[in-house]
């Protein structure tokens, strides 16, 4: 389907089917029970999800395919988002315009950095991207403060200009929207104690999202994917045959770089600001952690990894000490204590330690990511099978 | 490459599904109320941001300790607090409009994108009513933004700004804690007295927001009562050694410092001048002087031995001796050990104030309750007669200026109250030119 092989459509299926239930996935207890504190069906969470799979997906075609590892690729989600809530200031409310500046002002930005940065290579090429990215950080949170709002980030006026859009009335902020179909809407289905609600930013930005995966798909199966491959398993012997590779690492930068910037301007689509935060060096490790963590040069890794890393971010972080207290409430209380005191450092504002735990854990017995996991206990699970029926035949391994 | 077999009844069939999935949304449930997070009948739940990791971590902390209190008190628990002092005695210990009031907590992380997440979280997740807390200015208008939109109450936490109450305002956010007008307007009548006013100024000042509008308010004020400012030199917020910034200040012909840094960042500059021998100095025939225009207990328990003389200005202090600050710090300190910080203060009165206006406008939503906060005359909370000005949100109330104790009898015991400045000398036009460039727009409620 769609030019793609058989077990890829499959996943883009599975995929397309995963995004489309997330509601309902990801909101598996009923509200009011006490396991509902680990829902995550809510709209921003979800929209980060996909968003950040997104970024994921751009930055795997990058690291996964060519082996250089960026390490300032937040900059181009910074600039994405910077460019998109002017599109909101200056021409209209409408995301269309505004993810398509932010998309084309990214690639320019990729090309440039990746035309200086990718004349070096390995840790080199890391630091390059890295300094760059910081700069345009440093810049961002104070002299370019006319544009960028500074430290308090660029938002939305009343007297922004607008011009497309019709003059207002009413002394409220607009909301961005799609021809009229406000992005932050929602309805809600109330079946028993469950409350799921579906949101009309939430499934643009999925749509957008299914659309990028599927195009990574293409990238990944393409010719230019397997001059990508043969980058980074050996560069030297590639230039001995009389290639340059420059101009295919360079396409690849600015692709991935025009991914973030996507996932950019839907950040600022779905939440009109855009802050210097996003180009710090943490959100750029950030990226680098969600496509480790999923599987590199997997398909669906990194939004695995995107997905997990979010969810921690958003779910954990929230868990404080009285909750944990209620949670081992039916313990004796010297127990009760003890418990909180040692589970207590690792979630609410701990939770980046219990990160740093799993990301280990991963690193050292899954090298493959989330996505190795998965194999090994689709191959057992094969594997089991097989004996029953007897049979001695062995799956490739992708 | 695979070839599809599309049939006309798996086509007829798969249209059918989605039709049906469509049809779904026909069942949904409306918002009966007319506002966002409407509460039940039984409970109320507020939601608690402030910055748990980061640079303003310890304020978050003590802030976190004040909100709990204040629910605690609330809910009719512990010794009542500020309750029975302030002047309106539409609370009596029975949660909000008879509702138990629960609450939810994050962490704003300092950033204005995790505080934004954060907030919605709550928002959308755990349905709270209101926001308040935050520890920077930058991430209190970002949440401000985000509650106008969408259609909660946003009571700030420590955010010392002019733009949250001047060019970022918004109908839904309200700001009890002062700002760097009032700052600037406080400290020069003190500085003038001690120091005179033939005297040659050099601001250093952090890099970002919070700094240019100190560093503005403080220049006009200064510069209006005969002061000149030498230069003004912008230091990055990530900066931990001063060294090279203090280096040049004594060759410069300035005899006076300002220090318009906050948090670490002030710690460290402060340390770094006195190291450079700047407090021993003497310039234009006069002894060196340092003014920090922002002080928290929290910063000047970080520099210690430095900050002994130097002047600055506070929101509250906890040794003030009204009926109010006392009640809060007696319940403050029998839960916790220790007395409050300013952050902890302005966190607990915001909370207790909406409550307050909650009650008397009968109802949780947003409109109503911003009108009962709008020109809202209280007293009792620990800062004297107060108003919330209805055309900004901005608390207009006494302002302390400071000096670092010589003779610190505890840890806690770091600052001494020079004057109170009356409110009238720090209030100033909703449309002073610091301020001027935002509009409040209208208040939301949401859906």
């Amino acid at each position: 389907m769609l030019g793609l092989g058989k077990k890829d459509t499959t996943l883009l299926l599975i995929v397309a089917a995963l995004v489309v239930f997330a509601p309902f996935i990801l909101n598996p207890f009923p509200g009011g029970s006490g396991m509902a504190q680990f829902n995550a069906g809510y709209p921003d969470l979800m929209q980060r999800f996909v968003i950040f799979g997104i970024f994921a997906i751009g930055f795997n075609i990058l690291f996964g395919l060519t082996g250089y590892l960026s390490f300032g690729h937040a900059a181009f989600l910074g600039v994405g988002s910077y460019s998109a809530v002017w599109m909101f200031k200056l021409l209209s409310m409408n995301v269309l315009p505004a993810i398509l500046l932010a998309v084309v002002f990214s690639g320019l930005f990729a090309l440039l950095i990746g035309y200086i940065s990718l004349r070096r290579s390995g840790i080199y090429f890391s630091i390059l991207t890295l300094a760059f990215a910081q700069m345009c950080y440093a810049l961002a949170y104070s002299v370019l403060t006319p544009i960028t709002g500074g430290e308090t980030g660029l938002q939305l006026a009343q007297d922004d200009p607008r011009i497309l859009d019709a003059a207002r009335d009413s002394g409220n902020l607009p909301v961005p929207g799609l021809f009229g179909l406000e992005m932050r809407s929602t309805a809600d289905l109330v079946l028993g104690d469950w409350v799921f609600t579906f949101s009309a930013g939430y499934y643009f930005c999925a749509v957008v999202m299914l659309i990028s995966f599927y195009m990574a798909i293409r990238i990944f199966r393409s010719p230019f994917g397997m001059m990508l491959r043969a980058i980074k398993s050996n560069q030297h012997r590639l230039n001995y045959t009389g290639l340059n590779a420059r101009p295919y690492t360079l396409a690849a930068f600015v692709i991935s770089g025009m991914y973030a910037g996507l996932a950019g301007g839907l950040m600022a689509s779905m939440d009109p600001l855009a802050g210097a935060e996003r180009m710090f060096w943490t959100a750029s490790g950030e990226v680098v952690l969600m496509t480790i963590l999923g599987g590199v040069g997997t398909l669906i890794g990194p939004v695995l990894g995107a997905g997990l890393i979010k969810y921690m971010e958003n779910i954990l972080s929230k868990i404080n000490g009285d909750i944990l207290h209620s949670w081992f409430a039916f313990l004796p209380d010297g127990l009760e204590d003890f418990i909180v005191t040692i589970v207590y450092p690792f979630i609410g504002k701990g939770w980046h330690l219990t990160l740093g735990l799993m990301f280990m854990a991963v690193v050292i017995f899954l090298p493959g990511g989330l996505v190795e996991a998965g194999q090994r206990i689709a191959r057992a699970v094969r594997g089991r099978r097989s004996d029953d029926r007897k049979s001695a035949t062995t799956e490739p391994a992708e | 490459m695979t070839k599809s077999n599309l049939t006309r009844r798996g086509v007829l069939r798969s249209g059918a599904i989605a039709g049906a999935a469509l049809g779904v949304p026909t069942y949904l449930r409306a918002q009966e109320s007319g506002f966002t997070n409407a509460p039940g009948d039984s409970s109320v739940t507020l939601g608690f941001n402030v910055p748990q990791t980061g640079p303003y971590a310890d304020e978050g902390a003590d802030e976190l300790r004040a909100y709990e209190l204040a629910v605690e008190h609330l809910n009719g628990g512990g010794d009542g607090g500020m309750l029975p002092t302030f002047s309106s005695q539409e609370l009596d210990g029975s949660g909000i409009l008879g509702r138990k009031v629960e609450y939810v907590t994050g962490d704003t992380q300092t950033k204005s994108d995790a505080a934004r997440a954060s907030a919605r979280s709550m928002i959308e997740k755990d349905g709270a009513i209101m926001i308040t807390g935050g520890s920077s200015s930058g991430v209190a208008v970002a949440v401000q933004a985000l509650c106008q939109e969408a259609g909660v109450i946003f009571m700030s936490g420590l955010t010392h700004s002019n733009d949250t109450t001047g060019k970022d305002k918004r109908a839904n956010g309200f700001r009890h804690f002062f700002n760097s007008y009032m700052s600037g307007a406080a400290l020069a009548p003190v500085l003038q007295n001690a120091y005179g006013t033939d005297r040659k100024a050099y601001h250093l000042t952090a890099d970002y927001n919070w700094g240019y509008t100190t560093e503005e308010a403080i220049r006009s004020s200064t510069e209006a009562m005969g002061w000149e400012t030498v230069a003004a030199v912008k230091t990055p917020l990530t900066q931990t050694d001063f060294s090279s910034y203090i280096a040049p200040v004594l060759q410069s012909g300035a005899d006076v410092l300002v220090l318009n840094h906050y948090g670490g960042n002030m710690v460290n500059s402060l340390t770094n001048a006195v190291q450079f021998g700047l407090r021993e100095a003497t310039a234009n025939g006069k002894q060196f002087e340092i003014v920090v225009p922002l002080y928290s207990r929290l910063m000047a328990r970080g520099a210690g031995e430095n900050v002994k003389g130097i002047f600055g200005s506070t929101n509250w202090h906890w040794s003030l001796q009204d009926e109010g600050s006392q009640a809060f710090v007696k319940s403050f300190g029998t839960k916790y050990g220790f007395p409050p910080s300013q952050a902890a203060h302005t966190c607990y009165v915001q909370t207790l104030l909406y409550a307050d206006a909650v009650q008397r406008a009968g109802s949780f939503a947003p409109c109503a309750v911003a009108e009962a906060l709008e020109g809202f005359e209280f007293d009792g909370l620990g800062n004297g007669p107060t108003l919330y000005r209805a055309e900004d949100h901005q608390c207009f109330k006494d302002v302390l200026v400071v000096r670092g104790k010589e003779n610190p009898t505890s840890e806690f015991d770091l600052l001494e109250i020079v004057e109170v400045t009356p409110a009238d000398q720090v209030t100033y036009a909703p449309d002073h030119p610091q301020f001027a460039g935002g509009a409040l727009g209208d208040c939301n409620n949401g859906a």
